[in-house]
């Protein structure tokens, strides 16, 4: 991020404000940092709920936890949110890894939804939930990695941008769930009943309890694959650098399309689970939006697995916390909980950016740019 | 000392005793928990109506903020379920939902809990479901969207009328932005469309779908086409302000839905008054009585309304809706009238629709009546939701 100052600027002038990199700072010191700027912006919002109702700011705190932790049912529900969202988090990751920006996770799950409804729908029924339910996860991985590797083939072959086609794609996939629904409900409604066929079991009487495990341990081999594999040195060397990848014989265009499939694959699996497994019925909504979401997990994560099952547990308590703050408060619409839950991920990031780097102002006189800097590196 | 202390301790015993037993007298009447579930925040027209009447239902019934929730922004999908099991794990024992989606959720936990009463608006399976603690309502909206159609006739006449009050073919055309080509809102528009029909005979009003129940952007680039098709007038059955305000843009006039726009387009809107059902439910639990399983609002019982005429309403509206909301309510006008529509160019004599919404799309129930000479679709009887789905000639359908 430090702009490398030309040498005739070095006698001239430097910039008023400046960004130094940081030498790594100690892990708890990390961690204190972050929990300092969440309980501030938490006691931030506290603060701003109160001001939009007549409640005592303090029961803020009170309502957050209820909320997410407030009976066994929440509880479940925390954890069954969060194991979807790292789901999608552990889909996107060795994209990111990789550098390819996969905008296109909310396709990416409503194809694969789409697939096992598909599934549930024409053969609900007829043959038995034995079969069905294999075949919807078939038919469910396979879509994703479809709508995975279409933009990964057109970057690999023609360097069209990600960004834009993964996102595209996400229109698409809208489009195709609301043509499917208006094929089959013949009222009109837009309203898919739930089907009865192709439910997936609960595991030990908990209807939470399989989805929480699978993307467990999903973010778990996620970990593994990426950190102790060929595969996963060959996604950041190409992530790195595409030349470097190229140099040592690594294929990069099989890697992307390699990647892409693994990574639409894998979110397809989470479209799967809120068919199957949740909502036994499909809407353009159903994603809800967890394909951006899991973005700032992922990153907040700094792209470790491990670390990202902290950091969508804190999205979904912030998110579920806020439901029962907004009930307890009396606010009849979303957008003062979107202004707090946009609060604290504005602090959360806005403090990991300080964690990495290090503001430095121009100093009145004439001192060099280079004992400034050693100074500065003395500092922190 | 020890008889003193045992009499002493009876004496209290008995107090109590008799304390709680006449207590008991009283606690017949249930303390009402009431929860509201909805789809949208109160930025939705039609969310902000129930979100209102549930607050005014809850406070003329003495109900406290400690007494009653709102939660807004619920999907259609296991989220409803997941929020209606949530109240009544916390001793909630009325749970309110406003969405068509919400009604299997809605269900699923009525099934659970079978001590708390679970009541659903715009729903079609409480009549076949036959739970006790599930129930369906809606109101006869289409009553209203017949008064708002003779406003919106009444402003057609007012702006293009000649001297007989006879507007012209290219002028008489209208345009409504639906949401979903289903019957709630086929029944809602045919019956503003028939409204306009009773003051403008040559009437033709153009349809167009958004696919969603909310939103704002399609809901006005969708009135923005109609109005550039020709249509002269707008009207909508979608709960954004999208429309209104792009009427607003172009001038044209319009007929809303669900409260004012307070816009000087606004001709007038029909909605729904769900106070009078939210008093019914929170009576019915506090007093243990059954809720009627399918419950419509009326005209008569004041839960079909028409705001006050917009500053954009023709002169003399007030009037001529008074004189047909009076033959509305005592019978004596049929809003589905057979007699005034025609569907492929014939009058309906026998007509199935799906009333039982077994999920087969098959109909199966006759709805065409004959009362004192008048025959007529008889919309919200076999059911609160509407079933009326009938395209009739006159309107077309784009898209």
């Amino acid at each position: 991020m430090e702009t490398q100052p030309k040498k005739q600027d070095r006698v001239k002038k430097e910039p008023l404000i400046r960004l130094v990199k940081r030498d790594a700072l100690a892990k708890k010191k990390v961690v204190l940092i972050y929990a300092i700027a969440i309980v501030a912006s938490l006691v931030l919002s506290a603060l701003i709920c109160a001001l939009f109702s007549s409640k005592n700011p303090l029961s803020f705190f009170g309502a957050l936890f209820e909320g997410a932790f407030g009976s066994p049912r929440r509880i479940w529900l925390l954890l069954q949110d969060t194991a979807l969202l790292l789901g999608v988090a552990v889909a996107l990751v060795p994209a990111f890894k990789m550098k390819f920006w996969n905008l296109g996770g909310n396709g990416q799950i409503l194809v694969g939804g789409l697939a096992a409804i598909s599934c549930m729908y024409y053969l609900g029924g007829k043959i038995s939930d034995a079969l069905l339910i294999p075949l919807m996860i078939v038919a469910s991985i396979l879509a994703g990695a479809v709508w995975g590797v279409l933009p990964a083939i057109f970057k690999a072959f023609f360097d069209t941008n990600e960004s834009l086609f993964t996102l595209m794609l996400n229109y698409i996939a809208t489009g195709l769930v609301s043509m499917f629904i208006t094929i089959w409900v013949k009222s009109g409604s837009g309203i898919l009943e739930p089907l009865k066929y192709g439910n997936f079991p609960g595991l030990f009487g908990s209807p939470y309890l399989l989805t929480i495990l699978v993307f467990f341990i999903l973010a778990a081999l996620m970990y593994v694959y990426l950190r102790y594999t060929k595969h996963g040195y060959e996604i950041s060397v190409v992530g790195d650098s595409p030349n470097t990848a190229k140099y040592i014989g690594i294929d990069v265009k099989r890697v992307i399309i390699r990647t892409m499939i693994i990574s639409g694959a894998l979110a397809g699996v989470v479209g799967l689970f809120l068919a199957g497994g949740i909502h036994h019925t499909i809407s353009t909504a159903s994603a809800n939006n967890m394909g951006f979401t899991a973005i700032m997990a992922t990153w907040l994560a700094a792209f470790n697995p491990l670390v990202m099952m902290g950091t969508c547990f804190f999205i979904i308590f912030i998110s579920r916390g806020m439901v029962e703050v907004r009930a307890d408060f009396g606010f009849t619409n979303d957008s003062i909980a979107n202004i707090v839950i946009g609060l604290v991920y504005f602090c959360v990031i806005a403090c990991s950016f300080f964690i990495t780097y290090r503001v430095v102002f121009r100093k009145t006189g004439a001192k060099t740019l280079e004992s400034d800097e050693k100074k500065g590196e003395n500092a922190v | 000392m020890s008889k003193k202390i045992l009499s002493l301790v009876l004496a209290v015993v008995m107090l109590v005793g008799a304390v709680v037993a006449f207590s008991s007298c009283n606690s017949e009447k249930k303390d009402v928990k009431a929860a509201l579930i909805c789809l949208h925040g109160d930025s939705s027209t039609y969310d902000k109506n129930f979100i209102d009447a549930f607050k005014q239902a809850c406070a003329n019934k003495g109900l406290t903020e400690e007494n009653y929730t709102i939660i807004t922004d619920v999907p259609e999908g296991t989220e409803c379920y997941d929020k209606a099991a949530d109240f009544a794990d916390n001793g909630y024992n009325l749970v309110f939902a406003n969405s068509f989606g919400h009604e299997a959720y809605m269900i699923q936990a009525a099934k659970e809990f079978p001590d708390v009463q679970f009541c659903h608006a715009t729903g079609t399976k409480a009549h076949t479901e036959n739970l006790a603690n599930y129930q369906n309502a809606f109101a006869s909206i289409y009553q209203g969207r017949y008064l708002a159609g003779v406003a919106a006739g009444l402003k057609l006449v007012e702006l293009y009328g000649d001297a007989e009050g006879k507007v012209s073919d290219e002028n008489a055309k209208i345009g409504y932005v639906g949401a979903h080509p289903y019957a709630e809102v086929v029944s809602g528009y045919t019956s503003f469309y028939l409204g306009v029909k009773s003051i403008v005979e040559n009437v033709t009003m153009e349809v167009r779908y958004t696919g969603e129940w909310y939103d704002e952007t399609a809901e006005k680039t969708t009135a923005e086409a109609l109005i550039a098709a020709g249509c002269k007038l707008i009207s909508q059955h979608a709960d954004s302000m999208g429309a209104p305000t792009a009427c607003e843009n172009a001038n044209v006039p319009n007929v809303s839905y669900n409260g004012a726009t307070g816009k000087n387009t606004f001709v007038i809107a029909s909605r729904i008054n769900w106070v009078p059902y939210f008093e019914y439910i929170i009576d019915c639990v506090k007093e243990g009585k059954d809720i009627a399983t399918d419950w419509t609002g009326t005209l008569a019982n004041d839960a079909v309304k028409i705001t006050a005429v917009g500053t954009a309403a023709a002169e003399g509206t007030q009037a001529k809706l008074d004189e047909v909301a009076a033959k509305l309510k005592d019978g004596t006008l049929k809003v589905f009238d057979c007699a005034t529509f025609t569907v492929k160019g014939a009058h309906l004599t026998e007509y199935l629709a799906d009333v039982d919404d077994a999920g087969d799309f098959v109909p199966e129930t006759n709805v065409i009546k004959t009362e004192n000479g008048v025959t007529f679709f008889d919309e919200s009887a076999n059911r609160s939701a509407p079933y009326f789905d009938i395209r009739i000639d006159g309107i077309t359908e784009v898209g």
